[in-house]
């Protein structure tokens, strides 16, 4: 059963990984951060200090927590397409410095040039925040391709989601991944809509993990709504490559609450499903449960976590709300760099 | 905690509805839950609660018609929290009415009017002074850029090709031929067939710090890759605050070759020149071809280098120096003359050089311009030529429409209008697909005489 043995579904569901008592502290501080700053930003994106689009991570905290948990900070490689804030603030960029991009201000990371799709690190190494559906499946794998080129034992970890896993270049980057064995980790991040078109409506084989079965890729599907899952997946996909056995598909099922941008009709899902999501799978309502249980810490513990994350994204909401706007001489800077 | 505010679907937004109350005044409520629903006329949105609080009073009735964007809807009270001391009632305006607030809002948001700063203008180097009696090395162009990769890549470990063809097959131009035994597979790379997802993943190994050249079998199959070249190379710097560069080059031939039909014979000059944030270099003699495509390989810019797959064969000599290295953005005078300014590049240097020779030989004093590079273009080479000869004329394959030519045209409108003796003239292609038919095709193309019909006409001799 060669078909088997490329693609192992989950196996690990029954047998659910357990993070230490400082990974579960980690996980939760950096999801928390993850949710209230984008509801924050959602906020002001109301009060209409956000200007065009804006895309909101809610709900798929655990993804990128769990996968940057699993990954050399700093070292690996790391790009996604436009909903990006969370894998940001998860890297450890400048909350600050994030939302004043959202805002369009010259703290902003990108000097308020670049704005909500358009973020960039190379000390994290964050390459994007990529504003066209898919091209950061050729370009992650293009660092992939630099790591091998150089001999370094880095990973390139390239996020896309359900919608992307449809678009050709995404095929042609599997086949050169794959053929030239190059230390990628692939995670897509099915949150069931491409803005509003459902999986099963867009896709003729809607088990995405399987998607790299011609090219001889592995992959599985993954509980993207429980960071101990997104973590242990990620830490033996990231391994895989790391190890020069080539590209590694890890298929997130996750759900993201709000719209797809911050105008969406809401008219392609039921309430009750979101609301399903968000009382039954919330990533971090569980693990606050899971730190209590455990008794990893205490309520009190906990509250203080919170007021210190809002006190990050209120600092963060403050500066990128006072924070001028870009020179307008920067207007004619960054183009090109000077011979 | 100030007031709930009636909250913008979109920067357009101005008012809405407030559909649906989903609490209650005295309801506790925290972080993501949703309190209301609001709806436009394109959408519908959950206005969630960022902080923790009690709902103290809901100030908008459930079902209000065009509620001002930033119109006071609830206050929301942390635990222990006093009421503002006037009533919230009463300090809220009657949602119908226009609040003041929007009108701030809308002035904040509106862009400051400044104006508009001036565009760095970007002066390129001359070209190199050459020692001496320098050997002059005759070569095809072909050889000329094999050279130049060569070189970059002995001088350049992070320095590597890929395309297709270019390693085993040495190349389907043989532009890449016996690199792959000098440098080995690792930096000479076939690709499969794949221009956008190679073309992609040579712009992320250069964001990485690789200084990939990508090959183009041809430029037509880049049509493929051109978001890869566009979206991704060309305007990263500039969207990342000028902190990811894309030092790479794509390169290839470019425009018709000969009798290879309408998909494989197009000239891509005008496309690629209109973007901000590339380079684009269209060399016509084998020394530029050299000096011009080490200086691409060398830049820290994404570059596009227009080959021609006619010009491979051409000869012609290049100084035998060790690093022969030119200016990009520096147009190159062929011939000094004072009667018409003739303009080109690539393969239209061929007819318009042909042309030259016919007209000085008939009394006609040409001064002769190759662009070289097409973006910056070197537009202040030319505009000093038209204030002496006072005509102008371009030469190129492309169509017409929004063309090198046009831009040269509305460029000397604007600079040296009061200088122009005679309308700039375009010398194009036809703006018809290219056909397959010989006499067709031919017809179809620039030609040498008609080039000298339109130095002809702006010089008024008939």
């Amino acid at each position: 059963m060669a078909r088997k043995a490329v693609a192992t579904k989950a196996k690990a569901q029954s047998n659910v990984p357990e993070l230490t008592k400082e990974q579960e502290l980690e996980a939760y501080r950096d999801m928390l951060l993850v949710r209230r700053f984008e509801e924050k930003a959602g906020q002001m994106y109301g009060m209409g200090l956000i200007g065009g689009f804006c895309h909101l991570y809610i709900g798929q905290e655990a993804v990128v927590t769990g996968v940057t948990m699993a990954s050399r900070k700093g070292e690996d490689a790391q790009i996604t397409g436009y909903r990006d804030h969370g894998h940001m603030l998860v890297m450890g960029l400048d909350p600050k410095g994030v939302m004043a991009e959202l805002t369009g201000r010259r703290g902003g990371l990108s000097k308020g040039k670049g704005g909500s799709m358009h973020m960039f690190s190379n000390e994290h190494r964050f390459y994007g925040g990529n504003g066209i559906v898919g091209a950061q499946v050729s370009l992650g794998t293009g660092l992939a391709f630099a790591a091998r080129y150089r001999g370094e034992d880095t990973v390139s970890i390239t996020y896309f989601g359900d919608g992307a896993a449809n678009q050709g270049q995404v095929y042609e980057s599997f086949n050169m991944a794959r053929l030239w064995r190059l230390p990628v980790v692939f995670i897509v991040e099915n949150n069931k809509y491409a803005m509003g078109t459902s999986v099963e409506r867009s896709a003729a084989t809607t088990d995405l993990s399987q998607r790299g079965l011609s090219f001889d890729i592995p992959g599985e599907q993954v509980d993207g709504m429980d960071v101990r899952m997104t973590y242990d997946a990620a830490r033996r996909a990231i391994e895989h490559a790391r190890s020069g056995q080539g590209p590694y598909i890890l298929e997130m099922l996750t759900y993201r609450y709000r719209g797809h941008s911050m105008s969406d009709p809401a008219k392609y899902r039921t309430k009750e499903e979101v609301s399903q999501y968000r009382q039954e799978r919330d990533p971090i309502e569980h693990s606050k449960a899971r730190i209590l249980e455990k008794k990893y810490a205490s309520e009190e513990d906990l509250k203080t976590i919170e007021t210190e994350v809002r006190a990050i994204v209120t600092e963060a909401a403050d500066f990128a709300t006072n924070d001028p706007e870009p020179d307008a001489s920067e207007l004619w800077t960054d183009i090109t760099i000077p011979a | 905690m100030p007031n709930i505010l009636m909250p913008a679907l979109s920067p357009t937004m101005e008012e809405g509805k407030l559909s649906k109350w989903l609490v209650k005044e005295g309801d506790t409520v925290n972080p993501g839950d949703v309190l209301a629903e609001i709806e436009t006329d394109k959408a519908t949105m959950e206005v969630e609660s960022v902080d923790s609080g009690i709902v103290k009073q809901l100030l908008v009735a459930e079902g209000t018609d065009a509620v001002k964007v930033n119109t006071p809807i609830a206050l929301v009270l942390a635990e222990g929290e006093d009421a503002p001391p006037q009533s919230p009632a009463e300090t809220a305006p009657e949602p119908a009415e226009a609040p003041a607030v929007p009108a701030e809002k809308a002035a904040e948001a509106e862009p400051s009017a400044a104006a508009v700063p001036p565009a760095p203008k970007f002066a390129a180097a001359a070209d190199p002074d050459l020692p001496e009696g320098v050997e002059m090395v005759e070569m095809t162009v072909r050889q000329a850029l094999n050279e130049a990769m060569a070189e970059e890549m002995r001088r350049d470990k992070d320095v590597f090709v890929m395309g297709e063809e270019v390693a085993e097959y040495q190349g389907a131009y043989k532009i890449t031929q016996g690199l792959l035994q000098e440098f080995g597979p690792q930096r000479v790379i076939d690709t499969p067939i794949t221009e956008h997802g190679f073309a992609g993943l040579g712009v992320g190994a250069a964001f990485a710090g690789l200084k990939p050249i990508v090959e183009f079998m041809t430029w037509n199959f880049a049509m493929q890759a051109i978001d890869q070249i566009i979206n991704s190379a060309a305007k990263q710097l500039y969207m990342s605050g000028g902190q990811v560069t894309a030092p790479l080059v794509f390169r290839g031939p470019n425009g018709a070759a000969a009798r290879v039909a309408a998909q494989h014979s197009q000239d891509y000059s005008a496309w690629y020149s209109h973007i901000p944030g590339l380079t684009v270099i269209a060399p016509y003699s084998a020394a530029d071809a050299k000096g011009l495509l080490k200086a691409a390989i060398r830049s820290p810019n994404p570059v596009v280098f227009l080959e021609n797959e006619i010009l491979y064969g051409s000869t012609g000599e290049v100084p035998k120096v060790d690093d022969y290295v030119l200016p990009i953005g520096k147009a190159r005078v062929a011939r000094k003359g004072n009667d018409v300014t003739l303009v080109s590049f690539s393969m239209g240097m061929r007819y318009a050089t042909q042309a030259t020779e016919k007209l000085v030989a008939a009394g006609v004093d040409v001064e002769l311009i190759d662009l070289r590079t097409l973006r910056p273009m070197d537009i202040d080479t030319v505009i000093e030529s038209v204030k002496k000869t006072g005509r102008c004329v371009t030469v190129e394959e492309g169509w017409p429409q929004g063309g090198i030519g046009a831009e040269i045209a509305a460029k000397l409108m604007e600079h040296a209008f009061d200088y122009l003796d005679a309308p700039v003239t375009r010398v194009t292609g036809k703006d018809v697909p290219m056909p397959y038919a010989a006499n067709l095709e031919k017809l179809a193309l620039p030609n040498v005489d008609e080039v000298i019909a339109a130095v002809n006409a702006v010089t008024y001799r008939s």
